[in-house]
């Protein structure tokens, strides 16, 4: 079996298991509890919190430990809104290709009066800081732009848009769910207000995330009910699950760069390789781009099928087809940056990680091969293309 | 549990029927590329109006593959005045099922068989919704 969507979840590392596991069966005491074993299970928290902070480059008291990246999303969204309400501050800019626990959000906001500005993400997948700062108001409370796309994995100019929200001093927020672990994240210098992560995106559990507060910028809690997390989260705190989750984050960080170099030779291998097939093109800023992401479109082929029959010879992936999500429409990502329906729905997502061998990699390009060749023998679309009766688009 | 039935998998593994008939008698094409889905029919129908052979082609998603190909063993060798009563509901059922939001595959399944009929019938003369009543 080739795993080749880690973007939508990863396997949990040896030593997140272990850790976990081992504050499970040892430290099952409630961190709010004042006996010993209660407070064994607070020091568990307190170094998790103070290990997740140190990795970010924030301090302890600026984590917030939540149940995953769409929760940290919603708060920290909300949060601002709530806020920016109080000040008549109803304007929020963020882009049209978020995840959608950032769009519903805003939807949701929307429908209770708030103005959104979505900025265009343009063709190679990424956000322009100018029309960031173009875009700012005198009533804007909150800029929310994501650290790396999920389905291209173009990874944003976050630093420049942080310090043109800090110099316009405006809330800035950014979901980090697919960079965090991934390529090196510090709030400080990319000048980031609020931030989500989640465990399960970098070898850690399923269920857990965290949501990075600066000091000094307010945030309400989505969940009452107790004064865990300092009032901003209540709740019994998942402390297995955020032991793992910092063990998880530690093990991916450490010697990161060698980590990267070697996926993205990886990554290029693949991308290379599948440029070979005609008529295809790679969703995207080829070089922007997580060590792990790869996306394509190829013409004439329908996603699902693509992903069925690659299950069938054992590689996992992932598509922005319709037909995957089970609407009408592709992908919202892939028409944001351009692409049309025709093409947008044969794409494919390969998001690979250290596991991913030079093997596999060989593997998954000969396979795909096959695959949209064998698929396009009897499409008819790519009948009416290679006859001339329709104009390739790639 | 699994996406589709074992059936749907069955046939989109090895779609029966595909490719395509030069000189066929009827040709019908229906769905469009925007939504995902596209089949097209081709038939060739005997001077006893009995589908001698039939052949297809589709872009799409897994059931849209096995539908198609269920919905040509559902017609081969049968009269003309049958196959025009094909439902959708006849090939899911075929398939053993498929989920709620993949029912509009056996749907345009049905309606290519009918688009390919109609073609039959027009430069034949005749209308196929007259005939299939």
């Amino acid at each position: 079996m080739i795993y080749a969507d880690n973007a939508a979840t990863t396997a949990m590392s040896e030593a997140a298991i272990a850790r976990m596991t081992e504050v499970m069966k040892q430290t099952y005491g409630n961190p709010s509890s004042l006996y010993s074993i209660g407070q064994e299970a607070k020091e568990v928290l307190e170094q998790a919190r103070a290990d997740i902070a140190s990795v970010i480059g924030a301090n302890p008291g600026e984590i917030i430990f939540t149940s995953g990246g769409s929760e940290a999303d919603n708060q920290a969204i909300t949060s601002a809104a709530r806020f920016g309400l109080r000040k008549g501050k109803k304007h929020i800019i963020s882009s049209a290709f978020e995840h959608h626990a950032v769009l519903h959000t805003l939807n949701r906001l929307k429908e209770e009066g708030f103005e959104i500005t979505l900025l265009d993400v343009h063709e190679d997948g990424l956000i322009r800081p100018e029309e960031v700062e173009a875009a700012i108001r005198e009533d804007t409370c909150l800029v929310t732009i994501m650290y790396a796309n999920n389905e291209i994995g173009t990874i944003q100019p976050i630093r420049k848009i942080g310090e043109i929200c800090k110099s316009k001093g405006v809330t800035f927020h950014t979901d980090a769910v697919q960079a965090m672990a991934h390529i090196p994240v510090n709030v400080d210098e990319d000048n980031i207000g609020m931030l989500s992560a989640s465990a399960h995106k970098f070898h850690g559990p399923k269920g857990v995330g965290f949501l990075y507060v600066r000091k000094g910028v307010p945030v309400y809690n989505l969940i009452e009910g107790g004064a865990q997390e300092r009032g901003r989260r209540a709740g019994t705190e998942n402390v297995a699950g955020i032991a793992a989750m910092a063990e998880a984050l530690k093990e991916a960080v450490t010697d990161i760069s060698e980590k990267m170099a070697s996926v993205a030779a990886k990554r290029d291998k693949l991308i290379q390789g599948l440029s070979e097939i005609p008529h295809s093109a790679i969703n995207g800023d080829a070089s922007h781009r997580l060590p792990g992401n790869v996306n394509f479109c190829f013409e004439g082929i329908e996603g699902e099928s693509l992903l069925l029959l690659l299950d069938d010879k054992g590689i996992q992936a992932s598509s922005g087809s319709a037909c995957t999500s089970g609407s009408l429409d592709p992908s919202h990502v892939l028409l944001a940056i351009g692409r049309v329906h025709d093409v947008a729905h044969g794409s494919l997502r390969l998001s690979i990680s250290e596991d991913t061998s030079n093997e596999d990699v060989e593997t998954i390009i000969s396979s795909v091969g096959e695959v949209v060749e064998y698929l396009r023998s009897f499409s008819p679309i790519w009948r009416d293309l290679m006859a001339g009766k329709k104009q390739f688009i790639l | 549990m699994a996406l589709y039935s074992e059936k749907v998998m069955e046939h989109f593994r090895n779609p029966r029927n595909v490719g395509v008939i030069e000189d066929a008698d009827g040709v019908g094409e229906v769905g469009n590329a925007k939504c995902g889905d596209i089949m097209k029919m081709y038939l060739k129908i005997n001077d006893d109006e009995i589908i001698e052979d039939v052949k297809f082609e589709t872009f799409g998603c897994g059931s849209a593959i096995a539908s198609s190909s269920m919905a040509t063993e559902l017609i081969k060798g049968k009269p003309v005045s049958e196959a025009m009563k094909l439902t959708n509901a006849a090939v899911a059922e075929a398939l053993d099922g498929l989920p709620d939001y993949k029912m509009h595959c056996s749907v345009l399944a049905e309606e290519a068989i009918k688009s390919a009929l109609d073609d039959y019938y027009s430069k034949n003369g005749e209308s196929a919704n007259k005939s299939g009543e």
